[in-house]
């Protein structure tokens, strides 16, 4: 008897724990084709930056693995599962047996249609051994082209200019941050950004690596050609299926789960950036791939897995993003779709300071802070509590927002109890 | 388990009734985490670089109150910390912030429903918090020291009430 989970980072980790919570005894089984303790991946940028050395880049303790009871497979990729069997093959043969399983693959990176892809010095910026490539071709006085300036992107510029390096940013889109910006608030990053060097393109696309083995520079679709030492490929993630993709599960852009993270197949269940969970503010089932919603889906799926009833259904991105001086948050919808939005916003304009938030059916659904991000939580409290704020919507954004803006009878529940979700 | 209370199963409490906004308790807990634990004077004359102090006090005239971290039972910002920097003691139920490890990424002040994680950017940036004064294994310093007892220590409600949302109550602040 025993589980087996497939990944290693924040999905697995939450697993473990998930299980833990109701069962000590049972082995655990992790399995990963990284050959490194768990580890967090977005510390991959200060570790290129020269912020956080490699010692120090691991998710949880040395002893985590002893401390659990979990016997780590590491190094060695898990190349199949036989549902019927309930077994993992792995790549060097062996054939591991479950009862229940989890697989928390994660998500990969696109690689986007571009001539010269294959070129030496073209690398992607998801993982540890990713980075390790990178700071070899990124040495003071380089040049680099990154390709996307959206999360991972922008982080992968800030650790470039660390490192004394020259950075042009390319994105296809008309701002910075699409996903999450509007023009008011791509303008401020771009200011950031060009502040510290930063040379920042837009509404354009990279059409060719030019160079003849290795990278030596991009040209353009408007015919610009810009030359380079590197180039950083972070045009986005999908759900890393490939494990699974010829098997019966259901899978549509990632494996779809039910609210306790069961896949369609008995006794397998899915977390994670692999899996599609539920978005309570976009009320559809899609991938969610933040770190926070990845450990509480693999805890809710370890839960499971370890014979309790647990549901998660408050998934919905958030994200902090410090970049150079700027510090930036956003949770929830992040731009209006649809008439029944509103939108409430603050900036001033001196401090670099941007506040605005969207309110559907008089709920919270949405926020981003720009340069004004103390206490932002408790808006991410009020999105998740879906409750009613038309009594505090006029203090929404204010300065000094806080219980203090609440009624008194909500705000001494909330202090005193804690808030309901 | 250090000497004093055990605060597994404990948190700080305001009553706002009573607060007068003296701000003492911000005061003495800046105090209490530098190595002069019980001399203000000597905390605020010989430390040239003091902590932040882990409660916040919310002030608009007449109301005031103090809140600091709530030590939940699930806590978001453990759930949401990207280096495992923040953590929940198991043994005395206290989140702590491992500051060695903590990067100053915010995703904790993106996550924690209370607010009352501080961005510490005196040198590196870090998150700071209420960590129950559990080091000094006493009751907590801006408990101790409130002259008006509107900070106390109680059991932790880990029950969740539909009382806590804004409507469905009456009248307003």
């Amino acid at each position: 008897m025993s589980y087996v989970i497939i990944g290693n980072s924040f999905a697995a980790i939450g697993a473990v724990e998930g299980i833990r919570k109701h069962d000590i005894r049972t082995p655990i089984i992790i399995i990963s084709d990284e050959p490194y303790h768990t580890y967090s991946r977005p510390l991959i940028s200060y570790y290129l930056g020269g912020k956080v050395p490699e010692e120090k880049i691991y998710y949880r303790d040395k002893d985590f693995y002893e401390k659990n009871k979990v016997e780590p497979i590491l190094g060695i990729r898990a190349e199949r599962v036989d549902f019927d069997k309930k077994e993992v093959l792995l790549r060097d043969g062996r054939r591991i047996p479950y009862n229940k399983l989890l697989i928390a693959t994660g998500g990969k990176p696109i690689t986007p249609l571009l001539e010269g892809i294959e070129k030496k010095n073209v690398f992607s910026f998801i993982k540890l051994d990713d980075v390790k490539e990178i700071e070899k071709a990124a040495v003071k006085g380089s040049r680099a082209v990154v390709v996307g300036a959206s999360f991972s992107g922008l982080k992968a510029v800030e650790a470039l200019v660390q490192r004394g390096v020259k950075v042009t940013v390319i994105d296809i889109m008309d701002r910075i941050m699409p996903r999450v910006f509007d023009e008011r608030a791509s303008q401020i990053a771009k200011k950031t950004l060009e502040k510290y060097g930063v040379e920042v393109l837009l509404k354009t696309t990279v059409e060719k690596i030019l160079g003849a083995e290795k990278a030596e520079g991009v040209s353009l679709k408007d015919g610009r050609e810009i030359a380079c030492d590197f180039v950083i490929l972070a045009v986005g993630v999908r759900c890393n299926t490939d494990l699974v993709k010829d098997t019966n599960m259901k899978i549509n852009r990632g494996i779809v789960v039910d609210d306790r993270m069961r896949t369609s197949i008995p006794d397998v269940y899915a977390a994670g950036d692999v899996a599609e969970g539920y978005n309570f503010i976009e009320d559809k089932y899609m991938e969610i791939a933040i770190i926070p919603n990845a450990y509480k889906q693999g805890e809710t799926a370890g839960e499971n897995m370890a014979g309790a009833e647990k549901s998660f259904n408050k998934g919905f991105i958030m994200n902090s993003m410090p970049l150079f001086d700027l510090s930036v948050i956003s949770a929830g919808l992040s731009s209006e779709t649809g008439d029944d939005i509103r939108v409430k916003t603050v900036f001033k304009e001196k401090e670099d300071v941007y506040k605005k938030f969207y309110v559907r059916e008089n709920k919270l659904v949405g926020y981003l802070l720009i340069n004004d991000i103390d206490r932002a939580g408790i808006y991410t409290g009020l999105i998740m509590s879906g409750e009613d704020i038309s009594l505090i919507e006029e203090n929404i954004g204010e300065d000094g927002f806080g219980f203090i803006s609440f009624p008194k009878e909500a705000r001494k529940v909330k202090m005193l109890k804690g808030w309901s979700v | 388990m250090k000497k004093g209370i055990n605060p597994a199963r404990k948190r700080i409490y305001a009553k706002e009734e009573v607060c007068i906004g003296c701000r003492l308790c911000e005061i003495h807990c800046i105090a209490a985490h530098t190595k002069y634990k019980n001399d203000l004077v000597k905390a605020f004359k010989k430390v040239a670089k003091r902590p932040l102090p882990g409660i916040i006090v919310e002030e608009r005239k007449p109301i005031s109150f103090g809140l600091q971290c709530r030590h939940c039972a699930e806590p978001e910002c453990v759930k949401a910390c990207i280096t495992g920097a923040m953590q929940k003691d198991p043994e005395t139920g206290i989140v702590i912030n491992d500051k060695a490890r903590c990067i100053g990424c915010w995703t904790c002040i993106l996550a924690c429903p209370y607010g009352v994680i501080m961005r510490d950017i005196s040198e590196r940036k870090i998150a700071s918090k209420c960590d129950f004064c559990i080091e000094n294994g006493t009751e907590p310093a801006c408990v101790k020291n409130c002259p008006n007892q509107a900070l106390y220590t109680g059991d932790a409600f880990d029950e969740i009430s539909d009382n806590a949302k804004i409507t469905g109550i009456e009248g307003r602040a």
